[in-house]
This record gives C-alpha cells, sequence and structure tokens, in this order.
C-alpha cells in the first residue's frame, strides 16, 4: 500500500514557511508517496501557489475562512481532522505551531502521533530522538492505522520549486470553537537570517554577561551573515528574547557553520546543534563539555576573541 | 470547590546522563535517579502561585505510572499539593492512554484549570496536553511563560513561539502547558515532606476508569546517537579564521 500523506502547511497568511517544505521532503522518503497539502487561512491563495510549486508534491488543498486569520490549534485542528479521512498520514513541522497543532489533530482522531521524525524506513517505522537526543529511537506504528506526526527540521532539507500540483478549494463543515481568541505577538522583526534555516549561526551563553553584552556578537553576525541564537541560561538571564534560545525545549537547528560563545554546552543544548556541519566553540573554561562537541575550541576571553574575529573577516 | 489539577510525570532526573542498553530494547534505568518530570515541577508551582493569591482553593496532582511514582507524587505533596490521585499502570504509557485517564480523572474532580509539563524529558513527546485539550474539546495554551486568570472564566496566556511571543484569551476550564519561563519551582523543606507523609494519595487503575491501556506505536529499537568526532584547539582568532578558511566555511 503507497503512502496518502497529508501536510499541514505553516504559513503566516502571505508567505508558506520553509518548514512545509522540509516536510515534503520528509515525506518523499517514502517512495510512491502521494503528497497533498492543507492550507488554511482566511485567503489561501497566495499561500497555496507557492505549495503546488514545491517538487513532488501532487495537490494543494485549500479552506479559506476568516477564523484561519490567525493560526489557533483549537480552530485549525477540527478542519485538518475532516479532511484527514483518506490519507495514511497527517504531518507537520516540528515547530511551535507544529507542535501546538498536531498533537491536537492526533486527539481528535484518536491516533498515535511520532514526534519530531528523522527517517522513515517504511510507511509504519520511523526514527525519532529521545532524552534529548542522547537516544535515537525507531517506533513501529501498527499497520493500517493512520499516523499522525512532526517532522524535525534538523534532519531534512527543503524541497526544490519547479512543481506546478493543482489546487482545490474545499469546504469544511465543522463547527468551529470561540474559546480561543488571538491577542497579539511580538513582533520580533531582525534583518539577520532567520535562526532556524541559517546557513551560518552564532550564539551566546551567560558568559556573555548582559544583553549589553550580546552586542560584540551581533555586530560579527552581521559580518559573516549569520542568525544570532542563545543558550537557555542567557535567555533564563534576560540577555537575548526566548526565540533566539537553542536546544531541546528551543529551536533545534543545523547551519554549516555553529559558533557558540561563552556556552558551557549543556546536553539540552548540545541536543539542539548536533546537526551542525561545524562548530566552533570559544570558552574560556577548557574543560566545558561544548569542547567535547566542537570541530574547533578556542580557550580564551570572549571579549578579546570576538572583536579580533570581526576584525579579520571584516 | 475551585480546583487545579496538574498533571506530572515520573522520569530519569535531567541531570543523568542515560545509556542504551546493549540490546537495543531501551535506556539502563536500574539505579539510576528518577525525578518528578522538570516542566511539570513548573506546572504544580503554578498551580501553587494561583493557590497561594487566593485563586483556587485546591491543588490535586495526578499521574498515570508504575507503583515507584508514589514517590514522585510525595515530592509533589511536599512541594504544596493537597492530594494526589496515582492512576497505577505498567509499561508504555502513550500520549493517548494518559490524556483519556486524565479526562476521566477531570470529569470525577471538576478543575477549572489544567496545567501539565509541556513534555516529558524522557520522550520528549510533547502531546499529553494538547491530545487532552482536543478530547476535553476545551482551550489549550501550550508552552506558556505567563498566565494571568482575568476572571473565573477568562485566562490570558502568553506563549513561547518561534516568532517570539504570543498572547492568547481563553475561556475556561482549559489546559495551559507550562514552559521553561513560567516561574521557578520552590524547594521543598524538610518539614514539608514529613507533612506530605500524611496528605491523601488514592490509588486508581486505568481499568476501574475505564481506559484501555492501548499501544499503538511500537518501540522497536533504542540505539545510540552518532557521535561527533571530536575536534582539535586553536591557539588563537588567527588560527580559527585560517582554519575555517582552509575548510572552505568562510
Amino acid at each position: 500500500m503507497s503512502a496518502k500523506i497529508l501536510i499541514v502547511a505553516e504559513h503566516d497568511g502571505a508567505r508558506l514557511n520553509v518548514s512545509t517544505a522540509k516536510c515534503v521532503s520528509c515525506a518523499l522518503t517514502l517512495s510512491g508517496a502521494e503528497i497533498t497539502i492543507a492550507v488554511c487561512a482566511a485567503d489561501p491563495g497566495a499561500v497555496a501557489a507557492q505549495a503546488a510549486q514545491l517538487a513532488g508534491v501532487t495537490r494543494v488543498l485549500t479552506v479559506a475562512n476568516p477564523a484561519n486569520t490567525h493560526a489557533l490549534a483549537a480552530v485549525l485542528a477540527p478542519q485538518i481532522a475532516a479532511l484527514a479521512g483518506p490519507f495514511t498520514h497527517v504531518l507537520g513541522p516540528s515547530t511551535t505551531y507544529g507542535k501546538d497543532l498536531m498533537a491536537r489533530i492526533a486527539g481528535l482522531l484518536g491516533a498515535p502521533q511520532v514526534s519530531d521524525i528523522m527517517g522513515l524506513e517504511s510507511p509504519t517505522r520511523f526514527q525519532r530522538p529521545v532524552y534529548a537526543g542522547n537516544a535515537i529511537l525507531t517506533v513501529e506504528a501498527e499497520g493500517g492505522v493512520r499516523v499522525v506526526g512532526t517532522v524535525r527540521m534538523a534532519s531534512f532539507e527543503a524541497a526544490g520549486g519547479g512543481g506546478s500540483a493543482p489546487v482545490e478549494k474545499v469546504d469544511v463543515s465543522v463547527e468551529l470553537p470561540t474559546h480561543t481568541r488571538f491577542i497579539s505577538v511580538s513582533a520580533a522583526r531582525s534583518d539577520r537570517p532567520d535562526l532556524q534555516t541559517a546557513a551560518r549561526v552564532i550564539s551566546g551563553g551567560r558568559a556573555l554577561g548582559s544583553a549589553e553584552g550580546f552586542k560584540i556578537l551581533y555586530s560579527l553576525a552581521d559580518k559573516l551573515g549569520a542568525a544570532v541564537g542563545a543558550s537557555r541560561a542567557a535567555v533564563d538571564a534576560g540577555y537575548a528574547p526566548n526565540e533566539m534560545q537553542v536546544g531541546q525545549t528551543g529551536k533545534i537547528i543545523a547551519p554549516e557553520l555553529y559558533v557558540a560563545v561563552g556556552i558551557s554546552g549543556a546536553i539540552q543544548h548540545l541536543t539542539g546543534i548536533k546537526d551542525a556541519r561545524t562548530i566552533v566553540a570559544i570558552n574560556k573554561d577548557g574543560e566545558a563539555p561544548i569542547f567535547e562537541v566542537a570541530d574547533f575550541g578556542l580557550v580564551g576571553d570572549l571579549f578579546q576573541i570576538i572583536p579580533e574575529l570581526e576584525k579579520l573577516v571584516s | 470547590m475551585k480546583r487545579i489539577l496538574v498533571g506530572i510525570k515520573r522520569v530519569v532526573d535531567f541531570n543523568v546522563r542515560i545509556r542504551v542498553k546493549p540490546d537495543g530494547s531501551g535506556v539502563v534505568t536500574d539505579g539510576v535517579k528518577m525525578s518528578v518530570n522538570p516542566f511539570d515541577e513548573i506546572a504544580l508551582e503554578e498551580a501553587l502561585r494561583i493557590k497561594e493569591r487566593g485563586g483556587a482553593e485546591e491543588v490535586i496532582v495526578a499521574t498515570v505510572g508504575p507503583a515507584d511514582t508514589q514517590q514522585q507524587l510525595r515530592s509533589a505533596l511536599a512541594m504544596g499539593a493537597d492530594r494526589a490521585l496515582h492512576v497505577q499502570a505498567d509499561g508504555v504509557i502513550e500520549p493517548l492512554v494518559a490524556a483519556r485517564a486524565l479526562l476521566k480523572l477531570i470529569e470525577r474532580e471538576q478543575p477549572f484549570l489544567v496545567i501539565l509539563g509541556k513534555q516529558a524529558i524522557d520522550d520528549d513527546n510533547g502531546q499529553t496536553g494538547q491530545v487532552l485539550a482536543a478530547l476535553w474539546n476545551r482551550p489549550q495554551a501550550t508552552y506558556a511563560s505567563r498566565l494571568e486568570l482575568l476572571s473565573d472564566t477568562t485566562a490570558r496566556v502568553t506563549r513561547e513561539v518561534d516568532a517570539g511571543l504570543e498572547t492568547l484569551e481563553i475561556d475556561l476550564p482549559a489546559v495551559i502547558t507550562a514552559d521553561l519561563r513560567l516561574n521557578e519551582p520552590r524547594y521543598v523543606k524538610l518539614p514539608d515532606i514529613m507533612k506530605a507523609k500524611k496528605k491523601p494519595l488514592e490509588t486508581l487503575s486505568l481499568a476501574a476508569l475505564g481506559v484501555e491501556q492501548r499501544q499503538q506505536l511500537k518501540l522497536a529499537r533504542f540505539e545510540p546517537p552518532p557521535q561527533r568526532q571530536k575536534g582539535i584547539r586553536v591557539k588563537d582568532a588567527a588560527e580559527l579564521v585560517e582554519q575555517l578558511k582552509r575548510k572552505g566555511i568562510l
């Protein structure tokens, strides 16, 4: 039986998030899979057009409803559950959007969910990390059971473009709740690359000492075209906002270059960077665990080293 | 009575460096320190603070797990929960089963708020809160970093999301899942541990609640993750830049 996969698109109403293209790549690892993307929005046209261009997609379904203006799991889940009937798998990204939504869909369907899929051996066998990535677990679903899943972003490249899948409007006649209301989202505007997808990331830890201290990282990051991340300790201390946190409970990333500055390297942080191509650690404590995973380690005072680096790469 | 129900899970302590069993059947748990899942401690702390501010009259802590989980329930009682409900079950308890059991407890206890950790640090599933909210057909506010009760029937929750901070207004009752920065859990004092021994702890079974312990995902194999090669030390910034250029990264 070939897999029929429904992917729930992530978007901001205008642009499709790259996380959806990564879900497509995950689905494409099953040969012969039929891939459908569902776009729920107030006005899904633009996002659906982008989804239709992803290589390997069979078709795009759009559900237009003003209630979909903001992505609320309680509102989206019944619509996706209503579409799920013919599908063997319902996948979404393992981003905060997808993690919030997909498990609610699984609850409505009474289906098992495989969280953080990092590989598929077959339509029923999946690999996923457990214990903060300190073990890889293979799970096997019973045959014939519909599986819900979230796709681990660091494990898949974004699917390419060039496709031209047909777009179909669908009506979903389910009652949508009004018990959950969107109020606001802090718009953390940044000219820097997105942390989740950047090729280069520089992260700072508590050793930066203050939000002011982080400025030397921003300055270096701008020279390198890098995104800036932070350890949990730095976010807890208020040196950096929560959306910059990298690790088990923050963002899990796979850049070409990761530079950890003043980060000791707790297991929970290392989980978030394991898939980086090259890791550089800069820390004054030569015994810090971050050096165990670093390709290049430099022991010294970051407040001296970072400005030096900036001069050298300018 | 205004009640808050808090779900907790017994997990391998977050400081333990786990090892995969050579036969791939699981991770070594013999003689390993077990604790309340850290996110669930944050959930409990939030419930206790609401009660201390007069926003609730009773905090009930509940778990689904093996007999040994009583230790973690006692820890939760020592932190300040008023009573504990232990749905005893061995083996793998999937989020759907845990959520169905919690829903039965909700129907019995009628809480106005249910708080859980956002994920357990053993299986890292991060599902139970959302599944429970779906089964209960009530609002969910996951990854909460701030919770304000606006009235007896509404709450405002700030959530940590990829874009930054999102604020939702939800009707009560509802399910909240706690993120790291919601609060910092209190330390338990010795007299509280003594007092906790006298607090009520009720043991139930899945069967008595009418919940089937179904396992839909078989745990086929555990493996250690691929290890990164240990790298080299460079002496200064200049050598670092040279090395990165040589590798074609800069």
